[in-house]
Formats: C-alpha cells, structure tokens, sequence
C-alpha cells in the first residue's frame, strides 16, 4: 500500500516540533504539516542555537578558537578539536617556514581519545535513537557506559564533555600512568557490555520493523544532498576520510569501514534508517579495534611526563602569532561525518575566516526531502537515525 | 580509482569557459575564478562530464575581501568571495571554484539545481554574507531570525545595539575596543569601569 494511496484528503494540520521537545536533540524547531498520520511537509526552523561561532573566529587569535570547536559538537569534543587543529596544521604546513611536527606519541593519544569519543558519541546515537522509538532502556546502558569514557577523559584533561584538549601542535598532556590499563579493561568491559546492548535492542524485532525501509536515502541522493559519515555509509557508499584521505597516525592503523547493506533484511532497503543505525553500531566495534591498535603503538612517555606534550609548544604558538597568507580547506572525520575547516589567514594572529562545515547542517537539509510521505511518529526516528546535533547545525 | 590532476581539470574548465583565472593563493593552494555568469556553464562541467563527475559539493562558503590584503594574482578587492568546494565521489579528485561577486549588487546564480545540498550552504552564505543566489527557490536566512539587520560575517558589520528593545550591553557596561555599534554616538572618552557586578 502506498502512502498516496492512503490519503485522506481532509484538512491538513500544522504542527510545530520543538523547540523544545525532548526527541529533537537539542532545540530544534520542525514544522510538520500532516495529512491525517501522514506528514505531507515538513520544514526544519534552525538558529535556535546560534552562537555565531564562525564571527567569534574572526576575533581572536588562532589558539583561542580550540575551545569554541568543543561547543561546536559537544557530543564529540574531541573530535572537533582534532578537526581544527589538523586544519590549522595544515596551513602552517602550506609553508616550510611554520612547518610544525606533531610527535608520534601525541598522534597516538589523538587517535585515542578521538576513537574514544567517537564511541561515545555513536551511543548516544544508537541509544537516543531507540529512545525516540519507545525504547527507552537502552539508551541508560548507553549512557552508563558513556560515563565510563568520560570519566578516563576526566582523569585525562579535567573536563568531562568539553575537553579543549587537542592544541595544534599536540595534546595538551600526556595521558596519566594508569591510563592505558584504564582504556584497555574499559574496552574489554565494554565489549561484553555491547552484546548485551545489542541483544536488547538491536536484534530486536520490533525495532528492526520499524526502522526497516523508512525514509531510505540511495548513495547517489546521499551524495548529491552532501550526507556524511555514517549517514553516507549507510547509503551504502564506501567511503570514510580515516582510510581515504588519511590524516594524524589513521594512515597505518588500516580502518575498516562499514557501509549499508541492507542489515534488515527482505523488508529493508539500503540507506535506510536501520542501516545508518547498524552502521554506526558497526563503526563502534571498530573504534574498540582501533583504541587497542594504538595503545600497542603508544611509544613510551618522555621523561617529564607532565609537560605540555612535544615539549614544543612555544614554537607552536610563536608561528601561530604569523602563520602563511592565504587558505587551506581541511576535512576530517567526525562522528557526525566530515567536519570540514575552511581557513583563511591573512598572516596574523587573528584568522580572517573560519568556517565550519559539520555533518548534521546537511543532515537537515535533506529533512524535508525523506520526511514528505512517513508517518508523523517516525520523525522522530528519522531524526534519531541521521543523528543530528544541534550545537553542529547552528554553530 | 585516481582522479584528474588540478591542472587537468583547471585546463578542461578553461576550454568550456575562456574567462576563468587558474589562481594559485599565497601559500600555494591552487584554484579557478570564475566570473559569476560562467557559473553556471563551468558548474553543470563540472558536475555531469563523466571524466570531471564532481558528484559532491564538499562545501560552499564566501568570505569578505574588505580587509583582506591583496597580491599579484589576486589584488586587494572589497567584493564578496563564494567559495564552491566540489570533489568527485567516483573518481576522487577534488576542485575549489571562487566567484567573486562585486559588494553592491552582490548576486550569484544558484547552484542547488546541481547540487541539493547547496540549498542550505546558498542560504547560510545569504544570512551571514549578504549574496543573493538567483534562482535559488526559497533563500531565507537560517541562521539569523528573519528580521535581522545586515549581514554579519561582512567585515564592515556593525553590532546592533539591541534587538526588539533588549540592550547587547548591560547598563554600565562597556568593551575595552569593542567595535562602534549602530546608533552609537561619537566615540566618546572611554567611561571609567564600574566596580558593579552583576545586576
């Protein structure tokens, strides 16, 4: 039965989601026009959350700004701290003169803390999600473990969401003694922890049917509305920056990428919401390999443990006070998908342009498009599946 | 799979379109101008031939030229920069356009109908920037409420001093060089700082 053929014909009726409605992450404002069940438009009303982030760039200096990247998403801070800092070592690399090396023990604990976060921010997807559905026991086993990762963040940098820990250059300290050990019997617990998650709701029946073939996203459609991420891979297309554009120590570690594949069976389709949901699922059991690698690859610590990581810090911040004219677009991979810097500098202190590309700004642009035509309950499953941040849409 | 070179892509452009700049900037980063009425020729290039196929518009952002200092290839304008950020998901190359489009009259074709994903990144860059994308079918601000005045990441943007009666500064309160705000009067000798706190 199709949805057109289901129409009833009466009275449309308009409905405003949100601001403030606990199922749309943050406050964000959808204007649902429905037929009946049925939503026939469906307009997303952003800015609620504007912060003008990307002006406040344009006034400070270019190390003041790695606290504002954590309230750009500060689901993933971490993340967002390594996607600036990666793009602002870009453009000193653009010159031999502020070239800047970041040493191999702080490229590991990136990709430790950026693989960390990545997991914990992939629960709160996967628990939100199935929170929006009706399930609302899965997301507090989600997030009891999402406590675990920021206490060890805690430990690490004092700050429990948002972190300001990645510097460009490096980290801002080494990890404490015990915090490999920490690391690794979290993720062995977490392990066990995630099978019992995934017996709970992902195999479960009534979930997987009603996230089964709804608002499906083809790769071609993903790609042309600028999905990223998860998103993107759950269409099906094969692609991640770890292992594709290689940035930090992702180049060795060899990631392995989930894509959609249709995981719910005959009554599924690929890209839709039960393959972003299982895609993620399947990036966190990777984000575990992925920490494990690292801690091997962890070279010893300095002998003074406590310093500013490298040791080089003053170097960096005497070329960041005149970095190379001119610009540079760095793209990483957030949970969220791409979060993309475009720089410009004019050879000060100050940068003279940040913009912030974030994977859920485009996630809700193609609201509207996979919204027309599903049942009023399922948007909030459809927002749940794409994973939107609001802080990252507003910036 | 590996995609074109810079330099084949720049050279395939140029063939369709005479007037676009292979620019080089300050530190190196290679990419084509192009006078805004050739976008949308360069753009459709760009997006159906199947050697070029740049299927993803990666970003599209601007940035005020007011202040930005000049060099040979590009000499110091005060128009408005738009950015297209365009990469190839099947042949993976990547290619950066810049339209610049004079401050006044600031308007550029749309590319959404290439694009979908342009229909939100043209209206950000209309609410913060100021350009008007022709035929774009509805460019609203998303960022900013719909009666905000003046583009904000224009760099000659003045702070409003309120906004539907409700003061940016508390009563006594002033920024040591904050910008001049609208409806300021003259600089006027800096007040000295109150000793109060919080209201």
């Amino acid at each position: 039965m199709t949805i057109e053929a289901i129409t009833l014909g009466g009275e449309r009726m308009q409905l405003n989601m949100g601001p403030h409605h606990p199922a749309t992450h943050g406050v964000l404002r959808i204007r649902v026009e429905s037929d009946g069940e049925i939503v026939s438009s469906c307009i997303p009303d952003h800015g609620y959350l504007h912060r003008s982030i990307e002006k406040i760039g344009e006034c400070i200096e270019w190390p003041m700004f790695v606290p504002y990247t954590d309230r750009v998403d500060y689901v993933c801070a971490m993340n967002a701290n390594l996607a600036y800092c990666v793009a602002v070592e870009k453009l000193l690399n653009t010159d031999p003169a502020t070239a800047v090396v970041v040493p191999r023990r702080a490229e590991c604990i990136r990709v430790l803390v950026a693989e960390l976060n990545r997991i914990s921010s992939h629960l709160i997807a996967v628990g939100a999600m199935a929170m929006d559905v009706g399930a609302y026991t899965p997301f507090l086993h989600g997030i009891a473990q999402r406590e675990h990762v920021n206490d060890i963040f805690e430990k690490l940098c004092g700050q429990r969401l948002t972190y300001n820990y990645v510097t460009v250059g490096g980290v801002a300290f080494d990890l404490h003694e015990t915090a490999s050990e920490e690391i690794a019997s979290f993720l062995d617990q977490f392990e066990k922890e995630m099978v019992r998650f995934n017996k709970l709701i992902t195999t479960n029946t009534i979930f997987r049917d009603r996230c089964a073939n709804l608002a499906v996203v083809t790769a071609a459609e993903a790609i042309a509305w600028g999905l990223v991420g998860p998103n993107l891979r759950g269409s099906g297309v094969d692609w991640d920056l770890r292992r594709d554009e290689p940035y930090g120590l992702y180049g060795e570690l060899g990631v392995r990428v989930p894509k959609g594949e249709r995981y719910a069976g005959r009554k599924g389709a690929v890209g839709d919401c039960y393959d972003r949901y299982i895609v993620r699922l399947l990036e966190i059991q990777e984000s575990v390999r992925l920490c494990r690698e690292v801690l091997k690859l962890l070279p010893p610590a300095a002998a003074k443990a406590n310093d500013p990581i490298g040791g080089h810090q003053a170097d960096v911040s005497k070329v960041l006070k005149r970095p190379p004219k001119g610009f540079v677009h760095c793209r990483t991979e957030a949970p969220r998908g791409e979060m993309g810097y475009f720089l410009v500098s004019d050879g000060t202190k100050v940068p003279y342009r940040v913009r912030v590309r974030t994977g859920s700004f485009s996630a809700a642009g193609i609201f509207h498009k996979v919204m027309r035509g599903i049942f009023l309950a399922d948007v909030v499953a459809v927002i749940g599946s794409f994973d939107v941040v609001v802080p990252e849409i507003d910036r | 799979m590996n995609g074109m070179t810079f330099d084949a892509i720049a050279a395939r452009i140029t063939q369709v379109c005479e007037e676009a700049m292979v620019v080089r900037s300050e530190n190196g980063q290679p990419f084509v101008r192009v006078p805004a009425a050739a976008l949308p020729r360069v753009a459709a290039l760009l997006r159906r031939d199947p050697a070029l196929l740049c299927d993803a518009l990666m970003d599209l952002t601007g940035y005020d030229r007011l202040k930005y200092p000049g060099n040979e290839a590009s000499p110091a304008n005060d128009a408005i920069a738009v950015v297209y950020l365009l990469f190839s998901q099947q042949h993976h190359h990547r290619v950066m356009l810049e339209v610049q489009a004079p401050r006044a009259l600031c308007a550029v074709p749309t590319v959404s109908g290439l694009w979908p994903a342009a229909l939100y990144f043209e209206r950000e860059v209309f609410d913060l920037l100021g350009v008007q994308f022709v035929g774009h079918p509805s460019l609203e601000r998303i960022l900013c409420p719909d009666d905000w005045v003046g583009h904000p990441l224009r760099k000659d943007y003045l702070y409003p001093a309120q906004y539907h009666g409700v003061p940016h500064l508390r009563e006594g309160q002033h920024f040591d060089g904050a910008p001049r705000r609208q409806g300021d009067p003259e600089p006027a000798p800096t007040p000295a700082p109150t000793k109060k706190g919080h209201p």
